[in-house]
């Protein structure tokens, strides 16, 4: 999938993947996409919270080796 | 939609429980909501510039996870503090977990605001010099004049 702006917050603990996501999509215009790499198992279900509360929509949620890749588009 | 908001009140100055008010405001505000925090009696310690004093103690605290078993005359002993708060202090960081200037760093770039129980800093003779400058003192009436319009309001 196709991004304008890439973070990596692996090995970063709730709630810093949220905190630098929402910081990361500040710098990206409207209707651009933020990929954000993971290794919270928590921040599946934080993201997809996210998603829903602020109105970015998550595009989509992988995991292989304990990885996780979201593609967020910024509202 | 008008902005949703959340007030909490931090009473605790124990390294283990300074998290939960920055980890629920710094999200809260990245959430979109308006956030304040209320800090009184030992939560005061967590608006000192010089966090290094915020400890986690094993006594009287039998929750708290240890390597091994240790007999309450254990950890009596001088420094036993010191010590775990040191290993507490790792945990975290190998977790990737923030430390507690990060997280209330990060509440004050999100616009969180932090106000100060002036009759707490009174009580304890506190010199507000030790703290940190982004802070508001007030009491109870200006306490709730926020809480009142909030969404979600916690005590920790």
């Amino acid at each position: 999938m196709n991004f304008d702006k890439e973070l990596d917050a692996r090995g970063l603990n709730c709630p810093l993947p949220i905190l630098r996501a929402k910081k990361a999509l500040g710098e990206v215009a409207s209707g651009q996409v933020l990929k954000i790499l993971s290794t919270d198992p928590g921040s599946v279900k934080d993201f997809a919270a996210f998603a829903k509360q602020t109105g970015n929509e998550l595009l989509s949620t992988a995991e292989a080796g304990g990885e996780f890749t979201f593609f967020m588009k910024k509202k | 939609m008008d902005t949703k908001k959340m007030a909490i009140i931090a009473t605790k100055g124990t390294l283990d429980w300074a998290y939960p008010p920055f980890i629920l405001a710094s999200t809260a505000a990245a959430l979109g909501y308006e956030t304040q925090i209320f800090f009184t009696f030992y939560g005061l310690q967590l608006l000192r510039k010089d966090l290094s004093d915020v400890m986690i103690s094993p006594l009287a605290n039998p929750a708290m996870p240890m390597p091994v078993p240790m007999p309450v005359m254990v950890q009596m002993l001088p420094g036993m503090e010191s010590i775990a708060t040191m290993m507490m202090k790792q945990k975290l960081k190998k977790h990737g977990v923030a430390s507690l200037e990060e997280l209330r760093d990060l509440c004050l770039e999100a616009d969180v605001k932090f106000i100060a129980c002036q009759m707490t800093v009174d009580l304890f003779e506190f010199d507000k010099s030790e703290f940190i400058e982004n802070v508001e003192y007030g009491g109870a009436a200006m306490f709730f004049g926020f809480a009142g319009e909030t969404d979600i309001c916690l005590f920790v």
